[in-house]
């Protein structure tokens, strides 16, 4: 069986790491890369650092603290947030990032992920999905950090980005969010059922149980956490122990 | 004793950045280069890459670099492969019709072997153990002394099937079938996963790496 991924989720807003609720309300944390530094040594085993406000701003600002942070972090870096041409997505990766999450610029011109799959890999691209539940029991994918909704349904989506070349998906649910509530399990497995690529889940985990019933309830390949680990919540080594009580694989 | 010489062959291709740094971290002198004299004169080579394998020859050919990697396989000082770097040692690939590789290493690569009506992910992005083939293939190696714990970060959908059993220098399993997660041939080596992607044990692993290599050099 393959180990469960645990990630570090870095949401950057004017240099800081923020945090919000729904993806709203942001609340100063730190500096990005002492946060990813600290969590590294601790032994998370990816990080993902998003740029919040970068698709209202039309573009990324995030090269420079990639540029940065992998000169200490030797674990996996994704990149989110503005990404909106192959230009950024090459910068980015010389900027030292290994995986470009999109989702803005995918949802407006799906080749992109065809065109930058084809160029840098599938393992290269990660299609991030911003999921909200609708009254009808669907969900609608939405743009621009949870601002914008598009009409579109979360789980054709999925299966379109995987059809594209996308190597993995990255589910942010809006409305479990920095609620640390738990995630949102029944969409998580939907996904991760409808599509054949590794599906990271992200929003709503607040202590190690929703973890662990998440990974038992779904084929969820990796967890994105944030408050957890920003809010001090738990250590990482604590984390991870929990999971492997639970009998679920994962470095230690 | 002088920092060890490593080129780290540019051909446009992935992140490499964090190849870099982590010599450097390692106490290493590496440089990103495709000019032949700086190939030659480096006491290692390492080709890194992620990506499609076919275009990975494409800018290794575009760049005229294959006579040179042959090249410096040639003099016997070490020359190391990662990730698709790896893959590109092996005859040919099946990834998106048949593809010519570098033919360091008998055998091919092909899309990672599943056990039928096995559900498990592709591309396989997993932080994975891996072993010894055989007792004491380790020995005299950079693996030497490596951990049978010690997880190494992966992420690729194909693998290299060499034809020599010796030319495997160890296993990982996925999904419950082995595959190979390095290979040695003399002077060439490769790892699928990435070591300046695996944390402390990764940086240790490239630093024997370096040190296996130089104390050859000063024989």
């Amino acid at each position: 069986m393959h180990k469960l991924r645990l990630i570090a989720r870095l949401d950057i807003k004017n240099e800081f790491v923020i945090k919000g609720i729904h993806l709203e309300g942001l609340r100063k944390i730190g500096d990005p890369i002492e946060l990813a530094k600290k969590y590294y040594e601790d032994g998370i085993d990816e990080i993902v650092f998003m740029d919040a406000v970068a698709s209202l701003y039309e573009r990324n600002n995030l090269f420079h603290i990639i540029e940065k942070a992998c000169e200490e972090v030797f674990i996996p870096i994704t990149i989110g947030g503005g990404i909106r041409s192959i230009g950024d997505i090459e910068k980015a990766l010389k900027a030292g990032a290994d995986k470009i999450a999109l989702n803005t610029q995918a949802i407006k011109t799906p080749a992109i992920v065809e065109e930058a799959s084809r160029i840098y890999g599938s393992q290269c691209i990660v299609g991030s999905i911003e999921s909200k539940r609708k009254d009808n029991g669907s969900w609608e994918a939405y743009v621009d950090n949870g601002r914008e909704e598009t009409g579109v349904d979360v789980i054709e989506w999925s299966q379109r980005l995987e059809q594209l070349g996308a190597g993995e998906l990255m589910i942010t649910c809006i409305d479990q969010e920095g609620t640390k509530k738990g995630f949102d399990n029944e969409l998580i497995e939907i996904i991760s059922a409808a599509v054949s690529i590794p599906v990271i889940a992200s929003g709503g985990a607040g202590k190690v149980s929703h973890i662990t019933e998440l990974v038992s309830e779904t084929k969820a390949g990796a967890i994105a956490i944030a408050s957890m680990l920003h809010y001090k919540m738990s250590g990482i080594k604590e984390i991870k122990q929990g999971i492997h009580q639970a009998q679920i694989p994962i470095r230690l | 004793m002088s920092k060890a010489k490593v080129a780290v062959l540019d051909y446009g291709i992935g992140n490499v950045r964090s190849l870099t740094n982590a010599l450097i971290k390692i106490g290493a002198e590496p440089f990103l280069t495709s000019e032949r004299s700086l190939i030659l004169g480096s006491d290692v080579l390492i080709l890194p890459g992620v990506g499609a394998f076919g275009m990975g020859m494409k800018n290794l050919n575009e760049r005229n670099l294959i006579p040179v990697i042959h090249e410096f396989v040639a003099t016997g000082k070490p020359f190391l492969g990662i990730c698709l770097g790896m893959q590109l040692l092996l005859e040919e690939s099946e990834e998106f019709g048949y593809t010519k590789g570098l033919r360091l290493i008998k055998g091919k690569v092909v899309k990672m072997p599943l056990k039928s009506g096995s559900d498990v992910k592709l591309p396989h992005v997993s932080w994975n153990e891996i072993r010894e083939p055989s007792k004491n293939r380790w020995n005299e190696t950079f693996l030497t002394g490596t951990l049978k714990s010690s997880n190494f970060y992966f992420v690729h959908t194909f693998v290299a099937a060499p034809n020599n059993p010796e030319d495997i220098l160890a296993l990982t399993n996925y999904g419950g079938l082995d595959f190979c997660a390095a290979v040695q041939n003399k002077n060439v080596y490769g790892t699928q996963f990435h070591p300046e992607k695996s944390g402390e044990l990764g940086l240790q692993m490239l630093k024997m790496f370096i040190k296996k290599s130089t104390e050859k050099n000063d024989e």
